[in-house]
């Protein structure tokens, strides 16, 4: 290596690929939109990451490419290359760059992650009883409050429980509750949401523009994982172990919820739609939908299915569906 | 059959003293049916290895052939969903634990690493035998796992899918794993043993091929880690069969302990399929391109530091499972750390290709192509190993392109490169070399055009595992297609090529490629007990551009007896 002299192309070529290489790692159209306030956190990283992968993959690459072309086998040349066992400085070299770059990679990351949210009170190392709310997983929501309650009374008082796994409040929401608590139940193979404080249930996640939004996630069957790629975020649904994801959408629109556990043979079809609403909308689709299933309810209350027979049961489903008395009898015929 | 004729394995004090009164009454070759046999020779066991793997690689492409085809459309309109998760599963099982571990450690380990050290045999033969005859039932566990619809948990088997999907097919594919997981433990005891106290007194440690010190760290890395695996699956096989409920989170089970005990072994199996083909790579990269391997210490070094952190890395499977923030950071860093001695085996081939005289055959072809294409997927998994960006791309096809840039770009050309460099060695004839070009092109393009989409894919938001997807992916998904299409049809010519050449290639003679470690300075193929009289160590492994005189060794070695 020492007999590469240190020449302008070389000068050059670490100009060019260093430009090339923040290029791509701005320009790239890989991301799907940003619809989070952590969106824009972990593209920030990934584009870093992209930067100093772009340049190290030209930089490993293109030395290859150079040695391979000047190092060929000429033929009729039958001896071998020079002899070199090793270059203590170069291996110093290039075991200390990689160090440093992951290094301030992990200190990156660590910071990312406490900005998303990932180090709310509770999943902090010196907080004794984080690791303990795993091991006590089968008890219920209200165990898991009480006796975190009494392991530690200095913890910031909160309304209601909050698992300790997941993405919590970031340091700017720290100790606030949170503006919307949603329950989210995955199931083979759907997902259903619960909004606790206005009875409300539903197949289609909505959430105001702005809003501090956790959403408490549960699993009945197996595990599943909710996954909106334009929040950038995700966490797996898992049977015992209750887990949040808390996040302001930034960004009004349409977005998929993807299961991404496996769950069985329907994994792929298990998709929702999160709609982020203007605060106006939200709170028209709330109350439309809060008359709609309170109706229901009077419904179940006033009849015991039991007491009726399969078509008056049926009925008001049908009716519910769009579907005539006319019809029902064909089909049934 | 003939098993009152096996040669003896005699420990390594005594092959000096026996040689001068057996010299003469040295077995004869091989017949062909010897290796279909309980063969306690360890080329023959090596070759079992890489025959039967190779099959297996065959039946895991096809159902992986079949999965692409299925998700040429959005639609799951080809084959029914539960078996396209029976194909998805089974792939992976198959790849993984039939075909890369048992080619890449079974079969290089056994055929090179006695021929590599100056020993007659593996440190227990028979040891040896058995643990190669354990994965021809396994596979046919996995086989008869079909009739009850194959196990569709996915190769992770989580709980609890795992206990409520195709019981009686996951209950055969755990008894599969169990078996190749206890094949491994045993073939990693032999391997330490064998390395540790059977080389040649003449050879100096830092003389010991780096393949060896490549396979002494993959087994370590087995014996630590295989176990827990094995306890993890059998005590899913008692939730499944007889009524416990370790991972049942209704009747009081964690389903996240699971998957800790799974990972502790699966990502450390990730070193056990990449270690070994480090090891080809540094045997294969000096020999054609005629040059000293670029910082020996560092590179055997860097595998066993790979060992050891990679016993502290499997968290990072679990960043969006039941994991809290602070393990998530911890083991963000400890995965990260990874990439540096990854990165110091890459710098040192790259830097052993400088000032070479690079010849181009198929073996190093194949071992180019690896070291480009695992660039790209160690620096993907860079990205990975962070938990805040991981929440996104976790089970994600980002996720799938990236480790069969590692596993396929790195492994299966690892193995290829292998079998084109040491073919020679164990048949005594040479491959076709424009065959073994078209195959190196068809591979190198078809890997590309399957994995390399699949980044975009999981950026873009496509889960893995999936037998239907949104419409929007389709036309990354066909490309995807059509480079699974191409590897396909690679497997052609390679096919082709080695059973041609097997039969009716060019005599190779000793030591085709004018190799310095001891593998070339017997016979081609080696004789039973591989030499006459033991080789004596007179110069380092790679120690081209020295003058050393090519023609003393094999002289020395091998015409004295013959």
């Amino acid at each position: 290596m020492q007999q590469i002299p240190v020449s302008l192309w070389t000068l050059l070529a670490g100009i060019v690929v260093t430009v090339l290489s923040i290029w791509v790692g701005q320009n790239h159209s890989l991301l799907p939109i940003q619809a989070s306030q952590q969106a824009p956190l972990v593209d920030g990283f990934f584009n870093v990451m992209l930067s100093i992968a772009t340049a190290l993959f030209l930089v490993v690459e293109g030395t290859i490419v150079i040695f391979l072309v000047k190092y060929r086998h000429r033929p009729g040349d039958d001896t071998d290359g020079v002899h070199v066992e090793g270059n203590l400085p170069l291996e110093v070299f290039w075991t200390a760059v990689p160090s440093i770059i992951v290094l301030c990679l992990g200190i990156y990351s660590v910071d990312v992650f406490n900005r998303m949210g990932g180090f709310e009170v509770g999943s902090h190392p010196h907080m004794p009883h984080s690791p303990a709310h795993v091991a006590q997983m089968p008890g219920s929501a209200i165990a898991a409050t009480l006796s975190d309650a009494s392991l530690d009374e200095s913890e910031i008082p909160s309304p209601a429980p909050i698992p300790k796994i997941g993405i919590g409040a970031t340091p700017t929401e720290l100790g606030k509750p949170a503006d919307l608590v949603v329950n989210v139940t995955g199931m083979q193979f759907a997902w259903l949401f619960d909004y606790p404080e206005s009875g409300v249930n539903t197949g289609e996640l909505h959430v105001p523009v702005g809003a501090d939004v956790l959403l408490n996630i549960s699993a009945t069957d197996v595990i599943h994982s909710f996954w909106v790629p334009q929040f950038r975020l995700k966490q797996d649904a898992i049977p015992g172990i209750p887990t949040q994801l808390r996040f302001v959408a930034t960004k009004p629109g349409t977005y998929p919820v993807v299961c991404t556990e496996l769950c069985g043979g329907y994994h792929g079809s298990m998709r929702a739609q999160v709609v982020v609403d203007t605060p106006q909308e939200f709170e028209s689709w709330l109350s439309e939908n809060r008359i709609a299933q309170q109706q229901d309810m009077q419904k179940a209350v006033a009849s015991n299915p039991a007491d009726l027979s399969t078509s008056e049961f049926l009925a008001p489903h049908a009716q519910q569906m769009g579907v005539t008395t006319a019809t029902l009898a064909q089909i049934q015929k | 059959m003939t098993q009152v004729e096996l040669p003896r394995n005699t420990p390594p004090e005594d092959n000096r003293s026996g040689n001068q009164t057996v010299v003469q009454k040295h077995p004869k070759a091989w017949k062909w049916y010897d290796y279909f046999t309980f063969n306690t020779d360890h080329k023959v066991i090596g070759l079992q290895y890489l025959v039967t793997a190779f099959v297996f690689y065959l039946i895991g492409g096809l159902m992986a052939v079949v999965m692409r085809a299925e998700l040429a459309t959005p639609d799951a309109d080809l084959i029914d969903p539960n078996l396209y998760n029976a194909f998805m599963t089974n792939h992976g099982t198959i790849m993984i634990f039939l075909w890369i571990v048992p080619s890449a450690i079974g079969g290089f380990g056994n055929y090179l690493v006695p021929l590599m050290i100056g020993a007659r045999d593996m440190a227990f033969p028979k040891l040896n035998a058995i643990a190669f005859w354990l994965n021809p039932p396994a596979g046919l566990l996995l086989a008869a796992s079909f009739i009850f619809g194959g196990s569709q948990s996915g190769w992770t088997a989580y709980p609890p899918l795992s206990l409520v999907t195709a019981n009686t097919a996951q209950s055969l594919w755990i008894l599969a794993i169990v078996l190749v997981g206890t094949s491994s433990i045993l073939g990693s005891l032999n391997f330490v043993i064998t390395i540790w106290k059977m080389k040649v007194p003449s050879m100096k440690w830092d003389q010991l091929p780096l393949f060896c010190w490549a396979i002494m760290a993959t087994s370590v890395l087995a014996l630590l880690s295989t176990p827990v695996l094995a306890a993890g699956l059998v005590l899913l096989l008692f939730d499944i069969n007889f009524g416990t409920s370790f991972f049942k989170p209704d009747a009081g089970g964690n389903v996240v302990i699971y998957q800790h005990l799974f990972w502790f072994y699966s990502h450390p199996a990730v070193y056990l399929m990449i270690l070994p083909i480090f090891g080809i790579m540094s045997e294969v990269i000096p020999v054609h391109a005629r040059k000293s391997i670029f910082g020996y210490k560092a590179i055997a070094y860097s595998s066993l530091a790979i060992c050891v952190v990679g016993l502290f890395v499997w968290v990072h499977h679990m960043f969006t499972s039941g994991t809290p923030g602070w393990m998530r950071m911890f083991f963000t860093i400890s995965t990260l750390i990874v990439a540096v001695p990854t990165g110091v085996k890459i710098f040192g081939w790259v830097a052993t290709l400088w000032g070479g005289k690079i010849r181009f055959t198929t073996a190093m072809l194949f071992a180019l192509g690896l070291l480009s294409m695992f660039v790209m997927g160690g620096l993907s998994g860079v990205t990975m190993g962070t938990a805040p960006f991981d929440m996104h791309v976790h089970d994600t096809y980002y996720v799938v392109g990236h480790f069969h840039y590692v596993l396929f770009g790195g492994s299966v050309f690892g193995i290829y490169s292998g079998i084109y460099h040491w073919f020679p060695k164990m048949t005594g004839r040479m491959v076709n070399e424009t065959l073994g070009r078209i195959h190196f092109i068809l591979t190198f393009i078809g890997t590309n055009l399957t994995f390399l989409p699949m980044h975009e894919l999981g950026l873009q938001g496509m889960p893995r595992r999936v037998a239907m997807y949104d419409p929007q992916f389709v036309s990354l998904n066909q490309i995807c297609t059509i480079g699974a299409y191409v590897l396909a049809v690679s497997v052609i010519p390679f096919t082709i090529n080695i059973l041609w050449s097997w039969v009716a290639g060019a005599k190779a003679g000793d030591n085709p490629w004018n190799a310095l470690t001891l593998e070339w300075t017997t016979s081609s193929p080696p004789l039973i007990e591989n030499w006459e009289e033991l080789p004596v160590v007179t110069h380092g492994p790679y120690d081209y551009g020295l003058n050393h005189s090519l023609e003393v060794q094999p002289s020395a070695a091998t015409q004295v007896g013959a």
